[in-house]
């Protein structure tokens, strides 16, 4: 819920002519582009211009501090690991809704989604009370010397979970529309199901795959609440990025709390641009493929 | 619970493993800790449970999100509708552009947005300036919270909308002016009622999104208890103070607030989509 909503599949249609005399569109339309350019606009443009200040030198000496790089360090294996996961989960779970037919599927559907309607600090919060010094299975952790929360392991796991149907959301129902037709064909010319997961079913949803990981990596390298209640915000160790923002925020480093804050902006324009890519593609595949 | 595929399908490999390896998964990342937070609070006495969910300051915070998050969506809803009407039915030069900007609050962190709002607002931000010598108090205020959340819930009823707005058949549209109907009148009567399903549905996506958030609110709100607390900071800070419980018998209060959101959001979508087929 708390994600994207998937425009890849939607068929475009032609534009009608409009009725509306010329004074209205107007009207609406500069209203529309006024409020997006308050609400989007300016905040985004805020960033780069406070992370600048100052001019060049200290934006870049932002990220050449050895916690912001511990920081981007820890952001980008935290996504290393969370995205994959979450891949291959999407990918398993809509072969076996998409394809099958099974008690309980609309259920499995349902709690696929869940992770989305739970808040970011309650998404957190779990991991500490079932692995926090106070949880249920704290004590064996420590006396194992195991550390999940307030570790890399906690943030990993918090990843995860708030991230958890971006992959799979997309894949069910491209996979439920394409049905299993092709790949009875590739097993009845002697395909082995692997060849033909791999040769007929993998290129037909590599733009919803894409697409899922886009949004999810995005989400993996920006989440800010659930991450913040298992960090425990150890400098140098514990901080992913969106955290070193806050806490340089906090210490009235603004231009230094923008400059990280800019790449991650730029991340988020970066994933936008790609999104659009592929709603055209899969449009332009659809209308070649009927 | 899960039942065997139908012989029918069962010629396509890899059911029993990828079925298993997902409720594995899904069973171990999701299922188990959100039944351990509900376990913990079963470890309350029901009198303590209450008065950890009803005291005067944890009702503040309820009052603050319950309210800015119900008037951030319906905010979305009338600015919502307008993007989605502007984006389907006029041409105007960098409307792609405008299409996919529409999206920024679902890419940008939540923390850069706060950070971001929380500087226009200030005392001598961008907007902040202008605001202030009229006696508006934006930063560390509830309408600084509101911001907020209008910003993060801003692409949820664009995206519900704009496709049934696309699909709305001219025809309809063209018969109400052929029978005399104003062009206002063809929009109240012919053109709005069938995007009422969408409307809710981005307008609850919206509110369930607003309850929740965190990150994009807490650096404009000023967190003051009793006046600009959110309940999920409220829910951090019992944390941050060790009382795990109260923390937790916060955080059920909210789960089960967004279950309810969830439930009632399926319904409404299998709603639409029963209105769109018929």
């Amino acid at each position: 819920m708390a994600g994207a909503i998937s425009r890849l599949n939607r068929p475009t249609t032609a534009r009608r002519p409009t009725h509306d005399p010329v004074w209205v569109r107007w009207t609406l339309t500069l209203t529309a582009l006024a409020f997006l350019g308050l609400f989007l606009f300016v905040p985004l443009a805020a960033v780069f211009t406070e992370a600048l200040r100052r001019g060049v030198g200290p934006y870049f000496e932002a990220f050449r501090n050895p916690d912001a790089i511990a920081a981007i360090t820890l952001t980008l294996t935290v996504a290393v690991i969370a995205v994959p996961l979450n891949l291959v989960f999407g990918v398993a779970a809509s072969w076996a809704i998409a394809k099958f037919n099974f008690l309980g599927k609309s259920v499995l559907i349902t709690l696929i989604d869940l992770p989305f309607a739970v808040s970011p600090v309650i998404s957190g919060l779990i991991y500490v009370l079932l692995f926090g010094a106070q949880g249920l299975v704290g004590p064996w952790l420590q006396d194992h010397d195991i550390s999940i929360v307030f570790a890399v392991p906690g943030i990993v796991l918090a990843t995860i979970f708030v991230t958890f149907p971006f992959v799979a959301r997309e894949l069910i129902p491209l996979m439920q529309a394409q049905g299993n037709d092709e790949e009875f064909a590739a097993l009845t010319l002697g395909a082995s199901g692997w060849q033909t997961f791999r040769r007929v079913t993998l290129p037909n949803i590599k733009w919803g795959l894409f697409y899922g990981v886009i949004l999810c990596n995005a989400r993996a390298m920006g989440e800010f609440g659930a991450v913040s209640v298992v960090s425990g915000h150890i400098r140098g160790q514990t901080n992913t990025m969106p955290l070193h923002v806050e806490i340089l925020y906090n210490e009235y480093n603004f231009v230094a709390a923008f400059a990280v804050a800019s790449l991650l902006s730029l991340l988020a324009l970066v994933t936008l641009a790609l999104k659009s890519i592929v709603e055209a593609r899969s449009h332009s595949i659809q209308t070649v493929q009927p | 619970m899960f039942a065997l595929a139908s012989k029918e399908q069962s010629a396509l490999p890899g059911f029993r493993v990828t079925l298993a390896y997902s409720v594995v998964y899904l069973g171990l990342i999701v299922l188990i800790p959100l039944a351990a937070t509900f376990l913990k609070t079963a470890s309350m006495t029901w009198p303590a449970f209450v008065e950890a969910v009803t005291s005067p300051r944890v009702l503040a915070s309820y009052r603050l999100t319950f309210g800015t998050s119900l008037i951030a969506a319906t905010v979305n809803v009338v600015f919502g509708l307008l993007v989605a009407w502007v984006l389907v039915r006029y041409r105007f030069p960098g409307k792609k552009f405008v299409d996919a900007f529409v999206d920024l609050p679902f890419a940008l962190p939540t923390a850069v947005a706060g950070i971001a709002l929380a500087a226009i607002y200030a005392k001598n931000g961008w907007i902040g300036q202008f605001m202030d010598p009229l006696g508006i108090k934006t930063a560390f205020s509830p309408l600084g919270v509101l911001i907020a959340l209008t910003f993060i819930g801003l692409p949820f009823v664009v995206r519900t909308v704009q496709p049934v707005l696309e699909d709305l058949e001219p025809e309809l549209e063209e018969a109400a002016v052929s029978l005399g109907a104003s062009r206002w009148e063809t929009f109240r009567r012919v053109l709005l009622p069938p995007l009422y399903p969408s409307l809710l549905t981005g307008f609850a996506l919206a509110f369930a999104r607003a309850l929740g958030e965190y990150g994009s609110v807490v650096f404009i709100s000023g967190n003051m208890p009793m006046k600009t607390e959110i309940t999920p900071l409220l829910i951090i800070t019992k944390l941050e103070q060790y009382d795990y419980a109260g923390a937790t018998a916060i955080a059920v209060v909210m789960l089960i607030a967004s279950f309810a959101l969830l439930l009632f959001i399926n319904l409404l979508q299998k709603w639409s989509l029963q209105k769109t087929r018929g």
